[in-house]
């Protein structure tokens, strides 16, 4: 036990007295939140839009009222037919058109009134997220109407098909904090693991401590314990960060979600030890962490590009990545606030997964050279 | 004395290169046995076999009666094993490079400190430097402490003094000669022959095999050929000549004089009085080296040198 703490206590300092080290593991996290936070949102704000309204009664002004107010769009132009509507997308300065067919006041008293919600499919990504935002807008309006009308005056309104039900207002925050997430701990436990183990190797020093009593599993979880603490650590900030910044909420269990990092966290340490041991060198470790877990980290577990918009072969490959069954645990319980009964199937192959790497990492970690 | 390192007949090759061949050699309880040649010889491949590093192909080897490959655990406990690379923390400091090889082999530096004291006292101001700092001198040290700290029974240091200074490679074997007295068993290589001298008992090796081994001053008596150092202007062009000479087994360039190995002197010429023979064959050489137009011709005698007796077993 004495040998263990004290090769912790080595490695530790390793990690302190490397400001390299110390960058990537606490600049990155925060650099990363901070980054797809601000700069690389999908989120959009004051987006011009149109309204047709051929009714023009209480109801549609309420209503064009409310979009404009909501700090998403700025009424642009307000157009009287429906010629008009083509060159005020060609122009280009409209992303978003609002038409309100005639009596709508009046349908949506008696069976239903609808509205139309024309986006500017040029730009797809746009597109949908400024539609979502006015379907948003429209139930959030309909709602009011009907609570106010009593139980039988509700509003029917024509509503696109809408996957975003606990994100209405489709926020950034909510999409990369659990992606940042997946990735740092992939960067700081995998890749900072493997590197480390190269590193005794490439200095030399691996060749005395195979030559010392400690056994391979003591040199591995020597190795992986610190990491497996800062990862904590980094974990803790991304979510602090995620939740005081950029208002993500926390509905689900917080022991929950930290026992899931765990689990994750293992998979990513017993990854990193695999790499290490057919890795020679830092630079090798490097090369290797970097394309095979960080790259596919990032483009294939639906953290920047969803999912289910990819090629099947790609939706394949994506399923054998840690990430992207880490990826639906962090948004469902920080997001959703499921528990364990919602997550259980990406629990188990998250926990296979750390099965099976931890056994190929021990298979191939030799205690000779 | 018992043989407490056993190596016999252990063969390693690397794909095509045979690194070792058939190598066999013991090393008596508490000496120091160096193991000399030159790089790529295969001492490298032999002192990680020996430390449980890499499997022979071949061959057998103990230490302390252990086997290399089979109870490799146990022997670890036993050896203290310095590679040739400076192999400890840069970015520790000397005292926390020591504390962590000494916890990792259950023990402390005070329980210990009697055996490195006076080679980690030579270092101690410096405990609170980062290893990357020290001077090559000062790391050696630090590594053979570092080597030292658990009371090895036996020791390998594989080319300790590589990028040392002279200073503190002399020291370095003084450090060995009191380590001996603790009862240590010492196997070192060296690409250095003036180092041989410092050991009990050497083993040359080439290509992969134990070309000679005996006591340091046995090897030299081996040497048998009449042996003379020779300088003139051109030294190049003495270096040709003298390999022409009738008499020369070979002829190589050793520091500022030319090497001149002679064959064998005749049995009739030896009979006689030694100083007189040796006046003989010096005029000889000279008359010859004249006729070459060889100016400022310089020659004496040479006592034969370890290096001396490795040129003469690798040509043979």
């Amino acid at each position: 036990m004495g040998r263990f703490l004290a090769f912790i206590r080595k490695e530790f300092r390793h990690i302190l007295r490397d400001r390299r080290t110390l960058l990537i593991l606490f600049g990155m996290p925060v650099a990363q939140v901070l980054l797809f936070g601000f700069v690389l949102t999908n989120e959009i704000k004051n987006a011009s839009i149109a309204v047709l309204d051929h009714s023009k009664d209480v109801e549609t002004t309420a209503l064009s009222n409310k979009l404009a107010s909501s700090g998403y769009f700025h009424i642009d132009k307000n157009l009287a037919s429906e010629q008009e509507l083509e060159p005020a997308f060609r122009s280009g300065k409209i992303k978003l058109a609002v038409v309100f067919p005639p009596n709508f006041a009046e349908n949506a008293g008696r069976d239903g009134a609808a509205v139309q919600l024309i986006g500017d499919a040029s730009d797809p990504n746009t597109a949908t997220t400024l539609i979502n935002y006015a379907n948003a807008i429209v139930l959030d309006f309909q709602r009011e109407k009907a609570a106010a009308s009593g139980a039988n005056g509700g509003l029917f309104l024509i509503n696109a098909e809408t996957s975003m039900r606990y994100n209405p207002e489709q926020k950034g925050a909510f999409n990369f904090v659990p992606g940042v997430m997946t990735l740092i701990l992939m960067l700081v436990s995998a890749m900072m693991t493997s590197i480390t183990i190269a590193r005794e190797k490439e200095m030399g020093t691996m060749e005395v401590l195979l030559v010392s009593p400690l056994r391979p599993l003591q040199i591995i979880l020597g190795k992986t314990t610190p990491y497996l603490v800062l990862s904590m650590a980094n974990a803790i900030v991304v979510v602090l960060l995620g939740i005081v910044v950029f208002g993500m909420p926390m509905r689900g269990s917080i022991l929950l979600l930290a026992g899931e990092c765990l689990l994750y966290m293992f998979v990513a340490l017993s990854l990193g030890i695999f790499i290490s041991t057919r890795a020679k060198d830092q630079m090798t470790a490097m090369f290797m962490s970097g394309l095979g877990l960080l790259m596919p980290t990032m483009l294939l577990s639906g953290f920047i590009f969803p999912r289910e918009s990819m090629p099947k072969v790609l939706q394949y490959i994506g399923n054998i990545i840690p990430a992207s069954w880490f990826n639906p645990i962090v948004k469902g319980i920080m997001i959703k606030g499921v528990g364990l009964e919602a997550l259980w199937t990406h629990t188990i192959i998250l926990g296979l997964m750390a099965l099976v790497f931890l056994v190929l990492s021990l298979k191939n970690f030799k205690d000779r050279l | 004395m018992s043989a407490v390192i056993s190596i016999r007949e252990i063969s390693k090759s690397y794909g095509e290169l045979k690194a070792l061949h058939d190598t066999s050699f013991q090393v008596e309880e508490g000496a120091v046995f160096g193991l000399i040649g030159p790089d790529g010889a295969g001492k490298t491949t032999l002192f990680r076999i020996l430390a449980t590093l890499i499997l022979p192909d071949t061959g057998q080897a103990t230490i302390g009666g252990l086997d290399v490959v089979k109870d490799y655990r146990k022997l670890r406990l036993k050896l203290g094993y310095m590679p040739g690379r400076f192999s400890l923390y840069q970015d520790l400091t000397v005292e926390e490079n020591l504390g962590f090889f000494a916890s990792v082999f259950g023990t402390t530096i005070r329980k210990n400190y009697d055996l490195i004291a006076p080679i980690y006292s030579q270092i101690e101001p410096f405990k609170s430097r980062r290893a990357g700092a020290l001077s090559g001198g000062m790391k050696q040290k630090l590594a053979l402490c570092c080597a030292l700290i658990h009371r090895p029974e036996v020791l390998l240091l594989d080319e300790p003094g590589t990028g040392v200074d002279p200073v503190s490679r002399q020291e370095f074997w003084e450090m060995l000669a009191t380590l001996k007295n603790e009862g240590i068993t010492i196997l070192v290589s060296t690409p250095n022959m003036d180092e041989a001298a410092l050991c009990n008992k050497v083993a040359l090796i080439q290509h992969g095999k134990i070309l000679a081994e005996d006591q340091p001053e046995g090897i030299i008596q081996s040497f048998k050929n009449p042996l003379w150092a020779v300088r003139s202007e051109n030294m190049y062009q003495l270096i040709k000549d003298l390999r022409m000479y009738d008499g020369a087994a070979d002829c190589y360039a050793f520091g500022e004089y030319a090497r001149l190995k002679l064959h064998p002197a005749p049995v009739e010429l030896t009979t006689g009085d030694n100083a007189s023979g040796q006046r003989q064959t010096e005029a000889a050489i000279k008359t010859y080296l004249q006729q070459k137009n060889h100016q400022k011709i310089e020659m004496f005698p040479a006592k034969a040198t370890i290096e001396d007796c490795f040129i003469d077993l690798v040509s043979a």
